[in-house]
C-alpha cells in the first residue's frame, strides 16, 4: 500500500475541480491521479504518487547533483577495484 | 523508466556497499522505517552486501502491521452490514481479526470492494445514494493527504453517505517510543523519504537532539538505501548525531506545504493504539470535530474492545527491531502468507512476510538485481 513510485505527468485533465485530476503514466501505464498537492508541476513532469495522489514533484536539478556525486563514488570504486 | 532504473544500477550498488565496508569500523545497529525499505533490502538482497558488523533492523512503518486488533474487529462489524459498500486498501482484506477477516466476510456476501484511493470510495459514494460508503483509512502521513482530500471532496459535494474508519499513524511518536525504551539498541534510523515529502524533516531534529541518533531521510530504490546507510555511518564513525536527507530529490525541508494543510484542516493528533507496540501518545491522526460527519467511528456507534493478540505471535518484538522474523518459533509453519497468524506475514511491507518471500531463497545480491 506504501509503495509510491514516480510517474511522468501526461496531462492534467482538469486544473478547476478540488482534486485537480490529470494522467499519470507509470512505465506505460497511465493512472488517473490527483495533481492537487503538487499545483506548479506540469506535462513532462515527474512525481510521486501515493495512493492516487502526487505528493511532491521529483527536482530535477537536485537529483543530476546527486547522482553526480554517486557517479564519483562509482568511479573511484571502480579505479581502486583495478589497482587492487 | 526515468528514477528507477539508474538507483537499481549494479556497479553503483556494488562500489556503495564497498565504502560502506570501508569506512566501518564497529559494529552498528541501524533500523529502517519503512516497509517499502524493508522489502527493497531484502529483494534485492541489500542486507547481505553490507560488512556483517552492521545489522539491519527493520522497523514499525507497515501500516497494514500496526492498525490494531480492535480497528479490524469494528471493520469487520461495519463490512458485514448489509447497508454498507465496505472499500479498503487490498492488502488490509487478509489481516486476521479474532474470528474472522474482511475476505471472509466478502465470501459470505458482504460488499467489500478494493479501491487504489480514497478518492475511488467518493465516487463509489457517488453512484450509490441509497448505500452508506465506508472507506478503511489505514497508513502513515503518506495516506493521510489522500484521506483528508476525500473528506474534502465528499464534503463539497454534499455526500452524506459516505464516512471513514480512520486509524493513521505518524512516524515521529513511534520512533521516540523506540528510543526511550531500556532495551534499545538501535543507533541509527533511515527516515522514510515519501513520509517526509509530506511532513518535511523538521519533527526529526527533537528526536535526534535528544536522543543523539543519527536520522538520514532515505528513498526506495538500492542505490537510494546504500546511499542513506553510507550517510548514517559515515556519522556513526565520526561521532556525529545529525539530520540528514539523501532523498532531497523528492523531500524538502518543510515537506509539501499544501499536503500539511490539508492534514491540519481535516485531522487533529490524537492517542492511538499500534498493534504490537500499545498505546502512543500523539501518534495518531482523528478526524477533526468540524468533519465528525464522516468519521464512521460515531456514526455507527462504535466501541473500541480491547483483544488480546495470539500470543504465539511476536510482532511486537519484530517491530520493535528486538527479534528478526525467522526468530519467531511460527514463522514459515505456523504462520506463513497463506495462513498469517499476525499482520507483519500478511502485508508485501510486512517484515515477516518479505523474509518469507525473499530469505527462504536464500537471495544474492547479484541474482536480484536487474
Ligand atoms: S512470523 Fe507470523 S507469528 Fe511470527 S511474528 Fe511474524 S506474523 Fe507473528
Amino acid at each position: 500500500m506504501c509503495l509510491a513510485i514516480p510517474g511522468k505527468i501526461e496531462r492534467v485533465s482538469d486544473a478547476s475541480l478540488l482534486t485537480r485530476p490529470g494522467l499519470v503514466n507509470f512505465d506505460g501505464v497511465v493512472k488517473e491521479v490527483s495533481l492537487a498537492l503538487v499545483p506548479e508541476a506540469a506535462p513532462g513532469d515527474y512525481v510521486i504518487v501515493h495512493a492516487g495522489l502526487a505528493l511532491s514533484r521529483v527536482d530535477e536539478t537536485e537529483a543530476r547533483q546527486v547522482f553526480a556525486y554517486l557517479a564519483a563514488i562509482k568511479e573511484l570504486g571502480e579505479i581502486e577495484d583495478r589497482a587492487r | 523508466m526515468k528514477y528507477l532504473e539508474e538507483y537499481r544500477d549494479s556497479t553503483l550498488v556494488r562500489q556503495l556497499a564497498q565504502r560502506i565496508r570501508r569506512v566501518t569500523t564497529r559494529p552498528w545497529t541501524l533500523m529502517e522505517i519503512c516497509g517499502g525499505q524493508t522489502h527493497a533490502i531484502l529483494r534485492f538482497g541489500l542486507n547481505e552486501l553490507l560488512p556483517s558488523s552492521i545489522t539491519l533492523v527493520h522497523g514499525p512503518g507497515c501500516p497494514v502491521c500496526v492498525t490494531p486488533l480492535e480497528m479490524i474487529e469494528q471493520a469487520l462489524q461495519i463490512a458485514a452490514r448489509t447497508d454498507v459498500i465496505f472499500t479498503s486498501f487490498g492488502d488490509m482484506l487478509r489481516v486476521p481479526g479474532k474470528h474472522s477477516d474482511l475476505l471472509r466476510i466478502k465470501s459470505e456476501g458482504g460488499d467489500i470492494r478494493v479501491v487504489y484511493s480514497p478518492l475511488d470510495a467518493v465516487k463509489i459514494a457517488g453512484q450509490n445514494p441509497d448505500r452508506h460508503i465506508v472507506f478503511f483509512a489505514v497508513g502513515f502521513e503518506t495516506t493521510a493527504p489522500a484521506t483528508a482530500l476525500a473528506v474534502l471532496e465528499a464534503n463539497r459535494r454534499g455526500l452524506s453517505n459516505f464516512s471513514l474508519l480512520v486509524s493513521h499513524v505518524r512516524v515521529p511518536p513511534a520512533i521516540e517510543l523506540l528510543l526511550s525504551a531500556p532495551d534499545c539498541r538501535i543507533h541509527a534510523f533511515l527516515a522514510a523519504g515519501h513520509v517526509c515529502a509530506v511532513m518535511g524533516c523538521e519533527e526529526y531534529l527533537p528526536l535526534v537532539t535528544r536522543h543523539r541518533v543519527p536520522i538520514v531521510v532515505t528513498g526506495f530504490e538500492p542505490v537510494d538505501i546504500l546511499h542513506g546507510i553510507l550517510m548514517a555511518v559515515g556519522q556513526l564513525e565520526s561521532g556525529r548525531a545529525e539530520l540528514e536527507n539523501q532523498y532531497i530529490r523528492c523531500v524538502e525541508t518543510a515537506g509539501n506545504p499544501a499536503a500539511r494543510a490539508l492534514i491540519h484542516d481535516v485531522f487533529e493528533i490524537v492517542p492511538r493504539q499500534w498493534r504490537g507496540l500499545g498505546n502512543i501518545p500523539r501518534s495518531g491522526l482523528g478526524i477533526r470535530e468540524a468533519y465528525a460527519g464522516f468519521d464512521a467511528e460515531k456514526r455507527f456507534g462504535l466501541s473500541r474492545q480491547i483483544v488480546a493478540e495470539p500470543a504465539e505471535c511476536l510482532s511486537g518484538k519484530v517491530l520493535r527491531g528486538l527479534k528478526k522474523p525467522n526468530q519467531c518459533p511460527a514463522f514459515g509453519t505456523r504462520c506463513t502468507p497463506d495462513h498469517p497468524l499476525g499482520a507483519p506475514m500478511v502485508s508485501g511491507e510486512g517484515a515477516c512476510a518479505a523474509y518469507h518471500r525473499y530469505r527462504l531463497q536464500e537471495p544474492t545480491a547479484a541474482s536480484n538485481l536487474p
